[in-house]
């Protein structure tokens, strides 16, 4: 197992149940993933607000969120045992927040009409990710698993067959990489926000694990689709996320409506204030799916001018609730945004800005469809599966159920569920394996292990003139520059021209530390080269697909919905007719495999039986 | 204001070898922080001496203060360097690695006693297996909830066994942040249910009676945990058990 958030916990913990030995790899002590960072909360339909919630408009809300770009069968699955999910969470002592009647309470978040998002104050993340940290630990205390904190994954030991074998990894203190024999490895390595520089996330969140996987044959599905969080605090280390939650419960998003109005914002009268969101999507409101907030900011400071002092944020406002509400309520990132920007947000709009959040995309991963509910079959070696066989990811390094774009709390729940799937179907391969990594000759354990130490050797040994942290934050810049919530091909091809020539530069990487304990410069330096990797994936995928889609926005190919008119309009049919021809072209999953000239790509169809796309999304 | 950062960093280079001194100083740029400029100074490895050194090493991850990976002393006060804003702080800034951990190098330290605490104290709901028994937890009031959250919050950072007195490498006290744990698994409408383990395993050596109730750990913990709330219910509880203990035999 490598990686400790969510997904990976989750995995261990399944393999451990089912009576099968796990040793789990992370590059820190596994209560400090990124999984803590996740903030709002975690969707299930509990029906607990008298709204008549129910499961299939959650399955209908993912499918739709995600703009009809995901496989819809373990959505549909995701959904369905979502409920029970939260039901272990709470056994498992996860202080969920509690109604007046103490029973788990439910928020609103975007791209929903219900109250549907259970919580723990605004440390949802946090809160699960002890929970599952605690049921490991105990397992651990019991010898079920042995837990292998400080190493990084370096790269995976394939087979003749190229089967995977187990893996290599790298004591972080020592610096020695060592092989481990396995009959099944699973990825749980999180996101790679850092390909982008600064996002939302944490500074191990580089993608590289990820990158490594598909370096030597995995497969990376939708890479091009990332998501910009629309309200994040800008800053020149960390883009720090102010949760969707703030919306949910009842946040508003507005500029002065004249451009350069210097007022404190309090002083600024109701009909003084443009309330963007509100305005254009009067249905949804502030809570409009997280793609179509960032566009919305994104157009009013970029096209209309309007960011606050003409810098590039708007206000996220929750001054108009008393305090005791927003201290039970959302008190942990409300206190934080207190700490870092000094301003107090329970009496002052905050002001924020869209930044880089989450990958839909990452490795492309299979499933097993049960024909008789339409949905993924519960327990199936092939569920979770890479194109690697022996390889399993799961989590937010793997490809499923967001599609174009994730709705909000979906990604606690799918890290977690899809943990659940994929400890569940390693454990069915596990009993049925019958080749085990003990036939695997020792040779090919040791041929890679010469592969790595010789990495670390000509990456320690290089005398060159580039500094790989001077590499990253280039690299960043020009991500955020070309590759941002809005695109255009020519720029994408000056990202992809740029990529190259970063590649190119990291042959004369040299390190300022040369030494054999502890040396970060060196694991980052590797990590840099793979972050370089990534992103040329993402650029790429993104060059190719020339349409609109989710988080993918592209104006020269936009089909805009025509202006006040609604089903029963004749121009709106015609918008419709548009958008189902552009689905037969561009409704595929971009699968990219890696070559030394660049990510080759194609674009391949995927099952929407549970919702076929007819109707196209709408959040007016 | 100064047009520089300036920094005087604790280093060494390993577990077996000495500390020493070095300074650094960096451009001036508004609302950094101390990892944002210990990145800068990765980047920039030069010390006041203006010789090129080896970056300093320290840990982070989240950089909002969640996570607890970047705990130091700054200017003699354990705390999370990302949220200590440079702004705030005197100058020279003053890091040191915590002082109750081995060092592993520079400003890293080795917390996995803390840890290795959490599994010697229980410090988890058992639960019958991870698959849904269609039931949740039994209601909970929200009050009981909300002092439970306040200590599910702690993020295992150091700063208050850096802080209390009676938690040293030579001593065997399990600190105050594990005693915290032991509170809010203990007032788990389930997890009470083990509570006799829990207390247990903090009635020995190294258990409750070694607090000398300086009270430290709440001054410096960040997430304002009530740690000396937890540590008086516990002695409430544990004598409770012991009376058990005596008449249950």
């Amino acid at each position: 197992m490598v990686g400790g958030g969510l997904g990976g916990l989750w995995a261990t913990l399944r393999i451990a149940e089912a009576g099968f030995p796990v040793a789990l790899f992370s590059l820190f002590p596994v209560k400090r993933s990124h999984s803590a960072c996740a903030q709002g909360g975690i969707n299930a339909v509990l029906d607990v607000k008298g709204q008549r919630d129910s499961i299939w408009q959650h399955i209908v809300d993912t499918i739709k969120g995600g703009d009809y770009l995901a496989e819809q069968p373990p959505i549909k699955s995701m959904c369905e045992d979502a409920p029970g999910l939260i039901r272990t969470y709470d056994r498992m002592g996860v202080t969920f927040s509690r109604t007046p009647e103490g029973v788990m309470d439910q928020r609103l978040f975007g791209g929903v009409k219900n109250r549907r998002t259970a919580f723990a104050g605004a440390t949802t993340g946090q809160q699960l990710l002890y929970g599952v940290d605690e049921q490991v630990r105990m397992y651990e205390d019991q010898g079920k698993v042995e837990k292998f904190e400080w190493w990084e994954f370096t790269s995976l030991v394939l087979d003749d067959n190229g089967a995977c074998r187990g893996i290599t990894a790298m004591n972080l203190e020592t610096m020695k990489v060592k092989a481990f024999r396995a009959d099944a490895v699973i990825l749980a390595t999180g996101g790679l926000g850092l390909v982008y520089g600064r996002s939302t996330m944490s500074t191990n969140s580089t993608g590289a694990a990820a990158s490594r996987a598909y370096q030597q044959g995995a497969r990376f599905a939708n890479g091009e689709f990332v998501q910009f969080h629309p309200t994040a605090m800008p800053g020149h280390d960390k883009n720090r996320l102010m949760s969707e939650a703030c919306r949910g419960e009842g946040g508003r998003v507005w500029v002065p409506k004249q451009i350069g109005d210097t007022r404190d914002p309090l002083s600024i009268p109701e009909d003084e204030r443009f309330y963007f969101l509100e305005e254009w999507y009067p249905a949804y409101g502030n809570t409009v799916p997280r793609d179509v907030a960032s566009k919305a900011i994104y157009k009013v400071v970029r096209h209309m001018g309007m960011g606050l002092g003409g810098e590039d944020v708007v206000y996220l406002d929750l001054s108009h609730h008393p305090r005791e509400f927003l201290e039970t309520r959302l008190g942990g990132i409300l206190e934080m945004y207190e700490t870092f920007k000094g301003e107090d947000p329970y009496t002052k709009p905050m002001k924020i800005y869209p930044a880089v959040h989450y990958s839909m995309g990452g490795l492309l991963v299979d499933y097993e469809k049960d024909e008789t509910t339409g949905g993924m079959k519960t327990i199936s070696p092939k569920n979770h599966a890479t194109t690697i066989p022996g390889l399993w990811a799961c989590g937010e390094c793997d490809s499923g159920y967001h599609g174009a774009n994730r709705l909000g709390a979906n990604s606690l729940l799918s890290a977690s569920y899809s943990g659940r799937v994929a400890g569940d179907a390693v454990a069915a391969y596990l009993k049925g394996v019958k080749e085990t990594c003990e036939s695997t000759p020792e040779s090919a354990y040791e041929q890679e292990l010469n592969r790595q130490r010789e990495l670390n050797d000509s990456i320690t040994r290089g005398d060159g003139s580039e500094n790989p942290f001077t590499l990253h934050a280039e690299l960043g810049d020009l991500m955020r520059s070309h590759v941002f919530v809005e695109r255009n091909n020519a720029g994408l091809d000056k990202a992809l021209e740029g990529i190259k020539t970063l590649k190119d530069r990291f042959s004369s990487v040299s390190l300022d530390d040369c030494g054999d304990w502890t040396n970060q410069s060196l694991s980052w330096a590797r990590q840099i080269h793979d972050m370089i990797v990534l992103a040329e994936v993402i650029a790429k995928g993104a060059r190719l697909r020339d349409e609109c889609r989710g988080s993918h926005y592209k104006p020269e190919f936009e089909l805009k919905i025509p202006e006040g008119k609604y089903p029963g309009d004749p121009e709106w049919d015609d918008y419709v007719a548009k958008w189902k021809a552009n689905n037969e072209k561009w409704m595929k999953t971009t699968v990219a495999t890696y070559t030394d000239n660049g990510p080759e790509i194609e674009f391949t169809p995927f099952d929407v039986s549970v919702l076929p796309p007819d109707k196209p999304r709408d959040y007016r | 204001m100064s047009s520089e950062i300036k920094f005087k960093i604790k280093r060494q280079d390993g577990p077996n070898n000495s500390p020493y001194w070095e300074e650094f100083a960096m451009p001036y740029a508004p609302s950094h922080n101390v990892v944002s400029a210990l990145m800068y100074l990765r980047e920039h490895p030069i010390n006041t001496r203006g010789e090129r050194v080896r970056p300093v090493v320290w840990d982070c991850n989240c950089m909002e203060e969640v996570c607890g990976a970047c705990t130091m002393l700054i200017n003699g006060v354990p705390k999370q360097s990302c949220a200590a804003l440079v702004d705030d702080l005197a100058q020279p800034i003053v890091l040191e690695p915590l002082t109750k951990f081995p060092v592993v190098r520079d400003l890293q330290v080795d917390r996995s006693r803390m840890f290795d605490a959490l599994r010697m104290t229980k410090a988890w709901v058992p639960i019958d297996g991870t698959y849904d028994i269609h039931v949740h937890a039994p209601i909970i009031d929200p009050k009981v909830q909300q002092e439970r959250y306040e200590f599910s919050r702690c993020m295992t950072c150091g700063c208050c066994m850096e802080a209390c007195p009676q938690y040293h490498p030579d001593s065997a006290f399990v600190g105050p942040a594990p005693l915290g744990q032991v509170y809010l698994h203990n007032a788990h409408p389930t997890g009470r249910f083990f509570r006799d383990d829990r207390l247990h395993s903090i009635m020995g050596e190294g258990g409750l009676t070694d607090c000398g109730n300086a009270q430290n750990c709440v001054q410096v913990c960040p997430k304002n945990i009530p740690l000396t709330t937890a540590i008086g219910g516990l002695g409430r509880q544990t004598t409770m058990q012991m009376f058990k203990d005596i008449f249950m035999k």
